[in-house]
């Protein structure tokens, strides 16, 4: 496929097939219905006549002598004994039917009609007008010609012709034979056919009734050899065999003067089996079955549908060299890496050019076989082929592997098994953004899943819970190079999307760095070895002293796996959404982060350091030092966060949410105060003493204040709750350290549920007046409205459980509908964009070099190498480079 | 005339015509031909404007387009006078 001739299509014209064309292009006549003689040769003039192309190895094509591969197959032909109608041209031949005399064959206008119509059609179906516009135009025409009942040429009395569905026309009642419609057909003029749409050049009405089929090539419907030497033929094959048979009986009944009715049945079974033959679904006939019951699958089933040529084999793509299987987590392996289970790892191959360089290697490689493992029962790779200059593959066994080592030379190439450091494409779909495909480095390991670092969750909005992603094998060092450079899944650690990390520490790794950092605990010297040895840190932190024994400090711990002379400065995220002072930290030794030359001094690492979005210290990692120091800082840390919790240990439970009884009967009297509140509101309302907000009817303003006391009481409930809920409750340090779930779930749980919602507003569907027919007609109550008074811990009551489901199925809807709709809007953009680019200049230009912005962005920056949007951080550049300034 | 002139909205950023020798040094300094830069139509309303202010204005000529920019503060656009109604 190195050259070759380079044309233009210009146009595309479909047209008919003329009896005459189907034998000028057949090269055999078939009169058998027979296949293969008894030694398994085609019999000549059958439907496997040699004329038809080969698809047995050693055989020679009767027509150009080409072999298995060289010849493209040729077509025959058949002559049915008698016509018979193209399933798929029944509403043409109609149409013609209803639009011409039944005695002149002119199509029923007058000439003043005729001569006012050609021109328009004319223009139609010349120029490049749309399709749709033709059909309309012809059918206005044909209709109009098909109400005349009488013929404007010859004056004949016209009949009307019914389509008895499928295949079958009568006229008053009698069958039209195809014969009968055929002549018919042959009667209209060529000048006519113009008006019906049709070239005369190209297609004559009556070739869409058949008198000769044309029989495909045997490379279209080969026969399948079974293991068993069994034949069996393809289902066209079988459908021709059925058309040829009926046909041979039905031309001797013709001849030898049987009864007419015979011949009529016969004539109607050759009708069925040519329909089937193109169309097996045809609405009002039963499908031709294969003996064992299967429908057969001919012509149109091969085109139509997902499964079809066009949507499966032309529009859809599919590749070698992959792999799909489940995935699961492992926190052992880098972010870079993805564990690959030896099954899948046999399977899959990366080609190796034999030289003079590498021969020995190889075939050291090729000795092995195709399952090979070392003296301790590890996995090594094998070969599974060889491939020889001239392209023929040979399949390596172990009994045939030490020969065909011997017999490898220079200019060979051999498909050598997936080996540890192999870079391989990583997919989890819906490929959304680029952080979708990565390129990760291949691990061997045992089981069936692919495994990753839990860090890379995020890009691949990937979880556990049945989750399966695919793998592809590079299968050229080009490929193989720009994964490494540009794929790998360091070098896609920040988002082009908002400039930030898209790595970094989720759920455990940050209640972990959390409980490892605030207030900056001490541990002991066997615990900090503990911790320690999760990582491949080679020294201890300075320890502290008490009492001669030796103490660690957490932020000490944490210090070990930042680079040398790393700078940062920000605040954790502990005290984020909390209005005016922190009821927690008023230490700013928690909660301003301070490191200083690769040690945390001060501050706690939570959220706001580590994970993904927001994790500054990755983000400034990787732009000081670049990816590799920012993907092993990744890996460290969430290996350090398992170390931290086997010493330490964290349980979440229901006991989380345990709260004094004063609290319970205080949140009680909250909420109680909160439905009186509602309750004087409606008063009023009902009273109508109710002061309009600006801008808004009584009605708003009330659901808006009711709406803005039962989210005080909310709040208020949240309050009493986490007052008694401390930084040493398990879901606590969760929320406050933004592991998972935020203050108001716990308040939820151990308070009140709340109001709920349905589109902003409080519950208000259901029955006519009423959410529910336990409630009078008109009460717009508290509880009628959905109010939740009880928490999730002490349980919902029915009424209240009913009214949540209606606020939660909001959420589920909502999400469902978002995803096609963004979804959507996301391919549109995508196929606007793609043909654009960023050039030297910076400039967008499509593939035609116009400009399309003359800086991308207007600012030139890559957000993908920005901080945030913005071309440099100053205020940390300077904190960097010169330490304490503002 | 107390007509409403476009180019004064505030929405509407600065258009300027380039005269020939301007629009040769943008064109060097862009280092493309005419032809490649983005159009404008000649019915567009700002074309219009200027039309009112500085007479006719002739296909392919070259309008700069000075806008406020959420990310570079400023940003400069080129755009070709084109004759055809509606621009692809």
């Amino acid at each position: 496929m190195t050259s070759g001739i380079s044309k233009k299509i210009k146009e595309i014209r479909f047209s008919l097939l003329s009896p005459e064309e189907i034998r000028r292009m057949s090269q055999v006549k078939i009169i058998t219905a027979d296949t293969y003689d008894d030694d398994g040769y085609p019999i000549e003039k059958g439907l496997m006549d040699l004329h038809l192309g080969v698809i047995e190895p050693g055989l020679r094509c009767a027509t150009c002598g080409g072999k298995v591969d060289e010849c493209p197959g040729h077509f025959g032909h058949i002559e049915l004994a008698m016509p018979v109608v193209h399933i798929e041209f029944i509403k043409e031949i109609k149409r013609f039917l209803d639009a011409t005399c039944k005695v002149c064959g002119r199509i029923k206008l007058t000439d003043e009609e005729i001569k006012a119509y050609k021109p328009r059609m004319y223009e139609l179906m010349h120029s490049k007008a749309d399709v749709e516009l033709l059909e309309i135009n012809i059918k206005k025409i044909t209709d109009e010609a098909a109400s005349r009942t009488i013929c404007p040429h010859c004056d004949a009395q016209q009949t009307k012709i019914i389509l008895d569905k499928p295949t079958t026309f009568r006229e008053e009642g009698i069958k039209v034979t195809p014969k009968e419609i055929r002549e018919r057909l042959e009667r209209i003029p060529d000048e006519d056919l113009l008006l019906f749409g049709m070239d005369e050049k190209v297609a004559r009405p009556e070739w869409m009734v058949l008198t000769v089929l044309p029989v495909p090539p045997i490379n279209v419907r080969p026969t399948i050899t079974l293991a068993t030497g069994e034949r069996s033929e393809d289902d066209l094959t079988h459908k021709l065999v059925d058309i040829i048979r009926i046909s041979q009986r039905l031309r001797e009944s013709r001849d030898n003067g049987s009864p007419q009715l015979i011949i009529e049945d016969l004539w109607d079974l050759l009708q069925f089996h040519v329909t089937t033959y193109y169309d097996n679904q045809t609405a009002g006939i039963p499908p031709a079955r294969h003996r064992s019951g299967r429908a057969l699958k001919t012509l149109v089933q091969r085109l139509k549908g997902k499964e079809g040529r066009f949507r499966s084999n032309l529009s859809g793509k599919r590749v070698n060299f992959s792999s799909r299987t489940v995935i699961s987590p492992e926190p052992f392996l880098s972010v870079n890496d993805v564990g690959v289970p030896e099954v899948v790892a046999r399977e899959l191959t990366v080609p190796v050019s034999v030289t003079s360089f590498n021969i020995d290697k190889v075939r050291e490689l090729v000795k092995r076989g195709p399952s090979p493992r070392d003296e301790s029962g590890r996995y090594i790779p094998g070969v599974n082929y060889i491939v020889r200059p001239d392209s023929r593959r040979i399949k390596i066994t172990d009994e045939n592997a030490e020969i065909n080592s011997e017999r490898i030379d220079v200019g060979w190439t051999i498909e050598r098994q997936l080996m540890e450091g192999d870079i391989v494409l990583f997919n989890r779909q819906p490929s959304l953004h680029r952080m979708s495909m990565m390129g990760h480095t291949v691990r061997i390991l045992s089981d069936r899943t692919f495994r990753f670092n839990l860090a890379v969750c995020t890009p691949y909005n990937a979880d556990f819970d049945g989750d399966e992603m695919n793998l592809h094998v590079l299968q050229n060092e080009e490929a193989r190079a720009e994964a490494r450079i540009i794929m790998k899944v360091e070098e896609q650690m920040l988002s082009p999307r908002f400039g930030g990390p898209i790595i970094g520490g989720i759920h455990d790794h940050i209640t972990a760095m959390f409980l490892l950092t605030h207030r900056n605990p001490r541990f002991t010297e066997e615990d900090t070895i503990n911790m320690i040895s999760y990582v491949d840190v080679d020294h201890l932190p300075d320890p502290e002293i008490i009492d001669g024994k030796k103490y660690y400090r957490g932020r000490d711990i944490f210090s070990l796996i930042l680079p040398e002379g790393f700078n940062a400065r920000f605040s954790s995220k502990l005290c984020a959404g909390s209005e005016g002072k922190c009821p927690y930290e008023d230490r700013v030794e928690d909660k301003e982060v301070y490191i200083r030359s690769g040690k945390l001094l001060t501050g706690t690492i939570d959220e706001a350091a580590i994970s993904p979005f927001s994790g500054v210290i990755i983000e400034k990692i990787f732009k000081k030092y670049g990816p590799s120091v920012a993907s092993t800082f990744v890996d460290r840390m969430t290996r350090l966060a398992i170390g931290v919790l086997n010493v330490i240990g964290f349980t979440t439970g229901i006991h989380d949410y345990d709260i004094p009884e004063d609290a319970v009967s205080s949140i009680r009297s909250v909420s109680k105060e909160a439905v009186a509140k509602i309750n004087k509101l409606i008063e009023n309302y009902q009273a109508g003493l109710l002061e309009p907000l600006p801008g808004r009817s009584v009605d708003e303003t009330l659901e808006i204040e009711i709406l803005g006391v039962t989210g005080e009481v909310r709040d208020q409930s949240g309050k009493i709750a986490s007052a008694h809920l401390g930084l040493n409750n398990p879901s606590v340090i969760m929320a406050r350290s933004g592991a998972r779930a935020k203050m108001l779930n716990i308040s939820e749980v151990a308070g009140m549920v709340g109001q709920q919602s349905v589109r902003g507003g409080r519950i208000n569907r259901g029955y006519t007046g009423r959410t529910l027919s336990h409630f009078e007609k008109g009460d717009i109550g508290a509880e009628a409205r959905g109010f939740v008074q009880s928490s999730y811990k002490n349980g919902l009551n029915p009424l209240e459980y009913f009214l949540h489901s209606i606020g939660g199925r909001e959420g589920l809807v909502d999400t469902a509908v978002r995803t096609s709709r963004s979804g959507y809007m996301q391919r549109r953009l995508i196929n606007a964009f793609e043909n654009l680019k960023i050039d030297e200049k910076r400039r967008v230009v499509d593939t035609s070099g116009s400009i399309i912005q003359f800086s991308y962005g207007e600012d030139g920056i890559d957000p993908a190498k920005s901080d945030k949007g913005r071309a440099v951080d100053v205020d940390y550049t300077i904190f960097d480079e010169v330490g304490e300034s503002s | 005339m107390a007509r409403f002139n476009v180019l004064n909205h505030e929405l509407v950023p600065e258009h300027q015509i380039l005269s020939k020798k301007d629009e040769q040094k943008v064109l060097k300094e862009l280092g493309i031909r005419k032809d490649l830069l983005p159009k404008i139509s000649k019915n567009d309303p700002a074309i219009r404007a200027l039309e009112e202010l500085n007479g006719p204005i002739a296909e392919g000529t070259v309008i700069r387009i000075i806008r406020k920019s959420p990310t570079a503060g400023v940003s400069v656009y080129y755009r070709m006078v084109s004759g055809s109604e509606v621009i692809k």
